[in-house]
């Protein structure tokens, strides 16, 4: 079988026509909006880059959620990180966009540029052989990411600690999803009424997480896979279920996905791993109980404790016409922001949803264009 | 003292005397063998005349060697295929080395015979070049830079020549070039046969040609891929380009390599693949002839161009929805979630 087996009918035209017809005609019993949120920024992106809004109705509105890893670290984590990085015999290492993610003095990758050692991760495995290969420096992995990416860091400190790599630290940005969509739901302004639950996310934590979002503000929540057919069967089941009028938790990705997830991953994220008290998101603020720290039994690999005399301690806000927090509480969509495609661009991002390619700007832009207005 | 008893590139290759010309005359005079090359004057003697075209590029890839090629195969494929896709015969070329001290003479052995190897599919030839050897450090093993002049012999091929209702033809299957680097970087241990696109298009050109095909503008989709071709296109000529996604040819490997990092075959580089737009009556026997070719059986109509949408490549998706193909920007690098 080759890879392509795996996915290809989760884009098969006629299935995704289909799914489209259903949608349209349930939807136009309903009289109100359903106001979706779909909290992972790579649902944004399937949405965006498959044009599946194109196929939907009038009532069905797209609301872009905080879920994204690098669209929600606010400038300070940022500047940690490039501090850091500019610190002798020091080697930085880091996932994907948030290299290019601006903090209050430029991005990692201009850091990069002056000479700072810092490297972008395919592998997040590759942080043992650098640490390995480099004993004389401190090999720093900068950890971010929703529950899906914390099992990776988790591994990796088991391993540091078992192969006794001494020189291997971590600087934890993990986040969780629940907190942040309290958070969403806390605002009287939310027009959110069904949420698209993540997919990846759920693999580790399980679609248990969300039971109490839905109990608690009477909101379907579909746990969907990322792939065309995966979104648009998911939005036919919450279609479904206003129609129904009930809220129900569902998981459409059931193929990936259990009540109960990944209890070997949890309990390694457990071991190594506690809930900090507060962290601040770009664009919703401090949030109680949502990230995650290292326990203090292992502070000897905790880069925030080990250099903290370094690490500036400012709280850092946005730039003023950037309205990412808006857009990450769903209060605004990202045509919305007087900036989007002006003086926001992903060649020159005033604000993170610009730069990552799974920020809900990016997708935008990248596959709608400055005006939104549907190719 | 014999290059070949050296295992490594010294400093002292670099340095001019007698181990430089040990290097030049062993190496690179005996690989790329030619009279004007042989004459070793202070510059080459060609002759030119009408018009020419005149292109350089240099190569600096991570690894040197992948599957499909090398940097050496890389830097005279490259160049011969920017003078190919002007119309123009590959004719002379320059080729300068910036090698690292400590370098592999074997792995400079190994670049530099697949060169020699390469030049025979264009029939150009190298006539003058230079070496330089930095010290340990100052450079990531070897940097190639190559030159290269051809006559012109298709005029009116430009970028800025996509006229309404022109098809668009891409030679065969998309962003080999990109997914084999990335698959041949250490961190990446997959196993497949994917390989490299990496090869001289002169060939398939001249027959293009020959058949006196009408061609309005003719790219390799290099860095970038097809999306930054397409968009330069449309931009350069102010024209629309409609892309419809299910006739695009992507090989298994490939899309299974974008799937699993978050990327689109459309972004990633090739080496050996080539777009073309033409008249749509001028379509049929063109892809006649590609496809008879070696690597272009998969030649197809991707796309058409229109008067809408100016400045603007859009993809139609197999279930009637669409998008913009935008051209890739910053470092390409693996999603996070």
């Amino acid at each position: 079988m080759e890879l392509t087996d795996l996915y290809q009918q989760f884009r098969n035209p006629d299935t995704i026509r289909a799914l489209s017809e259903s949608i349209n005609k349930l939807a136009s019993d309903i009289e109100s909006n359903i106001n979706i949120m779909e909290v992972c920024g790579g649902h944004t992106h399937t949405i965006m880059k498959y044009g599946l809004n194109q196929l939907l109705p009038n009532n069905i509105k797209f609301i872009h959620g905080p879920g994204c890893p690098v669209c929600i670290m606010p400038k300070e984590r940022i500047d940690h990180a490039a501090t850091l990085a500019q610190l002798p015999d020091v080697i930085l290492l880091t996932l994907g966009d948030m290299i290019r993610v601006p903090g209050s003095k430029g991005n990692l990758a201009k850091f990069r540029a002056k000479g700072a050692d810092i490297r972008p991760l395919y592998d997040p495995m590759d942080a043992l052989t650098i640490a390995k290969d480099n004993p004389d420096k401190k090999v720093i992995f900068f950890a971010i990411g929703f529950e899906t990416s914390t099992p990776m860091t988790a591994v990796l400190i088991d391993q540091a600690e078992k192969q006794q790599i001494n020189n291997l630290l971590f600087h934890i940005n993990h986040v969780l999803v629940p907190p942040a969509i309290d958070a969403v739901m806390a605002d009287t302004n939310s027009k959110v009424n069904a949420f698209i639950g993540p997919a990846h996310v759920s693999v580790i934590s399980g679609a248990k997480i969300y039971r109490p979002a839905v109990e608690k503000y009477q909101t379907p929540v579909v746990v969907s896979g990322f792939e065309p057919v995966d979104v648009m069967e998911s939005i036919l089941r919450i279609v479904q279920q206003k129609h129904a009028d009930i809220a129900e938790l569902d998981i459409q990705y059931s193929r990936a996905v259990t009540e109960e997830g990944n209890l070997t991953a949890q309990a390694l994220i457990d071991q190594y791993l506690t809930i900090r008290d507060t962290f601040r998101w770009r664009g919703l603020g401090p949030i109680p109980n949502s990230a995650l720290k290292l326990k203090d039994k292992f502070a000897h690999r905790d880069a925030e404790i080990i250099y903290m005399t370094n690490l500036p301690t400012a709280e850092i806000d946005d730039h003023k016409a950037c309205q990412c927090g808006d857009i990450l509480r769903g209060l605004s969509s990202p045509p919305d922001c007087k900036v989007f495609g002006r003086g926001c661009s992903p060649e020159t991002p005033l604000g993170s949803c610009m730069v990552s390619s799974e920020g809900a700007c990016n997708a935008y832009y990248r596959y709608a264009g400055v005006n939104h207005v549907h190719p | 003292m014999s290059i070949h008893k050296f295992k490594q590139v010294q400093l002292s290759h670099g340095g001019g005397g007698k181990e430089m010309n040990s290097l030049i005359n062993e190496m690179f005079f005996k690989a790329f063998s030619n009279p004007i090359l042989s004459s070793q004057e202070d510059a080459a003697h060609i002759q030119l005349s009408g018009a020419t075209a005149f292109t350089t590029d240099s190569f600096t890839v991570e690894p040197l060697f992948f599957a499909g090629g090398n940097i050496g195969k890389l830097a005279i494929a490259g160049t011969v295929n920017d003078l190919a896709m002007m119309g123009a015969i590959p004719e002379y070329l320059s080729c300068s080395f910036i090698i690292e001290e400590g370098f592999a003479i074997k792995d400079l052995q190994t670049i530099v015979t697949s060169m020699a190897d390469e030049m025979q599919f264009s029939g150009a030839h190298i006539v003058c070049g230079d070496t330089k050897v930095v010290p340990k450090g100052c450079a990531d093993g070897i940097f190639i830079n190559t030159s290269g002049v051809g006559k012109i012999i298709k005029q009116n091929i430009s970028v800025k020549n996509l006229q309404t209702d022109d098809v668009i033809i891409v030679s065969r299957d998309i962003g080999r070039h990109g997914a084999a680097i990335l698959m041949a970087r250490d961190s990446l241990s997959l196993n497949s046969e994917l390989t490299s696109d990496c090869a001289t298009l002169w060939p398939i050109v001249e027959q293009l040609i020959a058949a006196n095909i009408e061609i309005h503008a003719m790219r390799d989709a290099t860095r970038g891929g097809l999306s930054a071709v397409l968009n330069e296109w449309a931009s350069a000529s102010d024209v629309g380009i409609n892309v419809d996604e299910k006739a695009v040819p992507v090989s298994s490997e490939v899309q299974g390599l974008c799937e699993l990092y978050g990327f689109e075959p459309f972004d990633l580089a090739n080496e050996g693949t080539f777009i073309i737009a033409l008249p749509r009556a001028a379509a049929d026997k063109a892809l006649e002839i590609m496809t008879q070719y070696c690597h272009c059986d998969q030649a197809a109509i991707i796309g058409y161009v229109t008067e809408e949408h100016n400045g603007k490549v859009i993809l139609n998706t197999p279930w009637g929805s669409s998008r913009y193909l935008d051209i890739p920007q910053g470092e390409l690098l693996p999603r996070i979630c």
